[in-house]
């Protein structure tokens, strides 16, 4: 038992070739959104507010694909997701098609809390966002090319996070595929694929949606531990090794008793994590840490 | 090993109260529905394709939530959503926010087989579909003087969020709707609350099985609100051990994974179909969400399971198996 804490920025073909002005900034933020989680966490915020709190720092960071580094529809256009969900109660929040909202997860959490459904999309999120307070700003897209790999699937950002008490939160926020179709719908917003926590563990999942949609991730992850009693490495290994196609999915989990697992099945997944016995890790690829 | 089962369903969550003349109404469409279906399996149509068909039929008929007879959001307009899933595979199609597409559960197919993507919404869905050249109408095709009843009555309300625990009835007190007292939840008949999603799952011969929901959601909802009828894994699921369409409260739905969760259990623990259903009816919907669904196995199994006042439903095996219900 004790807290522990993973995120991820993003699972696809990360290329080893990838050059430091590039690497380096992710790194950096993902170790400063760990640090804002871990003393979150030492602050006896709740599993809740900690994911929330480190998914927005990573949607407010340009590099990755939420927020304000989201990519770009076919149309020109930004289209965000998000979704939030509670371990104990099993309630979650969700949203899609956003444009204008800065946090997109912050709005998951409002729908969650504010409204009697669990998911708003598109025109009727933004309707909601507005009657909100704070919640549009006009979106300054950060220029910046695309991989020059084509890779579009890289960079959906995620947080899952467990207390002393074994009370679980997830929560992830993507912009989607590089050029999608106007209006499509990832694995981010979808209880079960993209996103899911009960009473055993969190999962966060990041990489080409519609096979972690296809694979309802998420869910077989908590299910596997739950009745096939499998423990949450195991669960959370096996999902990415035999339900999601190769080179698909990445995913970072943890359980109510302080377990972690961050596996991928793809070139790379930008990660990190902390666990209450000192324990920390940034990563990218898998053989080798920067912690 | 069995031969083909199919089940069509046209909601959870029945008022007790419904006029006779409705409840033989619900009946004749399910029967109908189920012989379009049968006689689809017979002609050897894949799974798939008899789900789309049975569903589409449901959608063009105004009785049940879904295309035509949609409820309505607060705006008085109609957004429909539906997902269809196939087992072989588990290729997926689901769309959100239609407002002008006549099929939306043959949208959902498109999606599926057409697009590089498994979930279209909105404006985006509806571009889809125009380039796809599938029929459209205007959204007033869809609304029924009946639902723009139930919107004013739900508006006065000023609700809806609705209250499932309802004291369960026995299936006599049912069938004499004279004289039982109106079953009310907020204030207002549950049959305002249009909880008629519609399904079907379809298992054929050889063991392969198929999956699709559609609906309306949720009388006087937000405009925007996505309930668990487009949801892989919530609303609709089908692999290779079996198929699932659920309705009911969507958010209990959401929460619990429903559709996903048979085929977990039965994979995973190893349950065949009839336990698998009622463990998830049993456990899956905590909090006291109300729901219903239908399923077929892999062997040629078909169950219904529900926890609700009543699942409109209907199903029928090759063995010449045929029923179709309401109550319990």
């Amino acid at each position: 038992m004790g807290w522990a804490i993973a995120l991820h920025g993003g699972a696809g073909d990360i290329p080893r070739s990838l050059p430091p002005e590039r690497r380096q900034p992710r790194e950096a933020a993902l170790r400063h959104s760990l640090q804002v989680g871990v003393a979150a966490i030492k602050a006896g915020r709740s599993p809740l507010d900690v994911v929330e709190l480190v998914v927005r720092e990573l949607e407010d960071h340009p590099h990755f694909n939420a927020g304000r580094g989201s990519v770009l529809t076919s149309g020109g256009t930004v289209e965000m997701e998000a979704c939030i969900m509670d371990g104990n109660t099993k309630r979650c929040g969700a949203v899609s098609g956003l444009t204008t909202v800065k946090n997109a997860i912050s709005l998951a959490r409002l729908v969650m809390e504010k409204t009697p459904h669990i998911y708003l999309g598109f025109d009727g999120a933004e309707a909601f966002a507005r009657d909100q307070i704070d919640y549009t700003e006009p979106l300054t897209k950060v220029e910046e090319a695309p991989p020059s790999n084509g890779d579009s699937q890289l960079g959906t950002v995620g947080c899952v996070a467990v207390d002393g008490k074994g009370n679980l939160a997830t929560a992830t926020s993507t912009g989607g595929l590089v050029n999608k179709m106007v209006g499509r719908i990832g694995d981010t917003p979808i209880i079960g694929a993209g996103t899911y926590a009960n009473k055993l563990c969190a999962v966060s999942a990041t990489g080409k949606g519609e096979a972690i949609i296809q694979a309802t991730v998420g869910r077989d992850v908590a299910a596997l531990m739950e009745y096939k009693g499998l423990s949450l490495k195991e669960a959370a290994k096996y999902v990415i090794e035999e339900c999601a196609p190769s080179r698909t999915a990445g995913l970072v989990a943890v359980s109510a008793t302080g377990d972690v697992a961050m596996p991928f099945n793809t070139v790379g997944m930008f990660r990190a994590c902390a666990t209450e016995d000192g324990y920390t890790e940034v990563a990218i690829w898998d053989d080798e840490t920067c912690g | 090993m069995g031969g083909w089962a199919i089940a069509v369903h046209g909601g959870a969550g029945v008022d007790p109260n419904l006029p006779l003349e409705r409840q033989e109404e619900a009946r004749q469409l399910l029967t109908r529905c189920l012989n379009i279906g049968i006689s689809a399996l017979r002609s050897s149509l894949s799974p798939i394709d008899v789900v789309e068909l049975v569903i589409r039929e449901l959608e063009s008929d105004p009785l049940f939530n879904s295309g035509r007879g949609s409820a309505l959001t607060a705006k008085g307009t109609v957004e429909m959503e539906a997902s269809i899933m196939d087992g072989v595979g588990r290729r997926c199609g689901a769309v959100s926010g239609l407002t002008t597409v006549k099929n939306p559960i043959s949208l959902a197919r498109l999606v599926m087989d057409k697009s590089p993507h498994s979930y279209l919404a909105f404006s985006g869905a509806e571009e889809f579909a125009k380039q796809q050249g599938v029929e459209m109408v205007d959204n007033d095709y869809f609304i029924t003087e009946d639902n723009l009843g139930m919107l004013k009555l739900a508006k006065e309300a000023n609700s809806i969020i609705f209250d499932y625990r309802i004291p369960l009835t026995g299936s006599d007190i049912c069938e004499k709707a004279a004289d039982a007292p109106p079953l009310m939840m907020n204030g207002l008949p549950i049959s305002v609350y249009a909880q008629e999603t519609v399904g079907c799952v379809v298992v054929d011969g050889q063991g392969r099985c198929a999956a699709g929901t559609s609906t309306g959601g949720l009388m006087n909802k937000m405009s925007g609100r996505i309930g668990d009828s487009p949801l892989i894994g919530s609303g609709t699921y089908a692999c290779d051990v079996c198929a699932v369409s659920c309705t009911g409260e969507g958010e209990a739905i959401i929460r619990g994974t429903l559709a996903r969760d048979v085929a977990a259990v039965m994979e995973y623990k190893g349950l065949g179909l009839q336990e698998a259903v009622d463990f998830v009816i049993e456990r899956r919907l905590d909090g006291g969400g109300q729901a219903g669904l239908i399923a077929v196995s892999s062997k040629g199994e078909v169950v219904c399971g529900f926890n609700s006042v009543g699942m409109f439903r209907g199903c029928a095996t090759e063995d010449g198996f045929m029923e179709v219900g309401i109550w319990d």
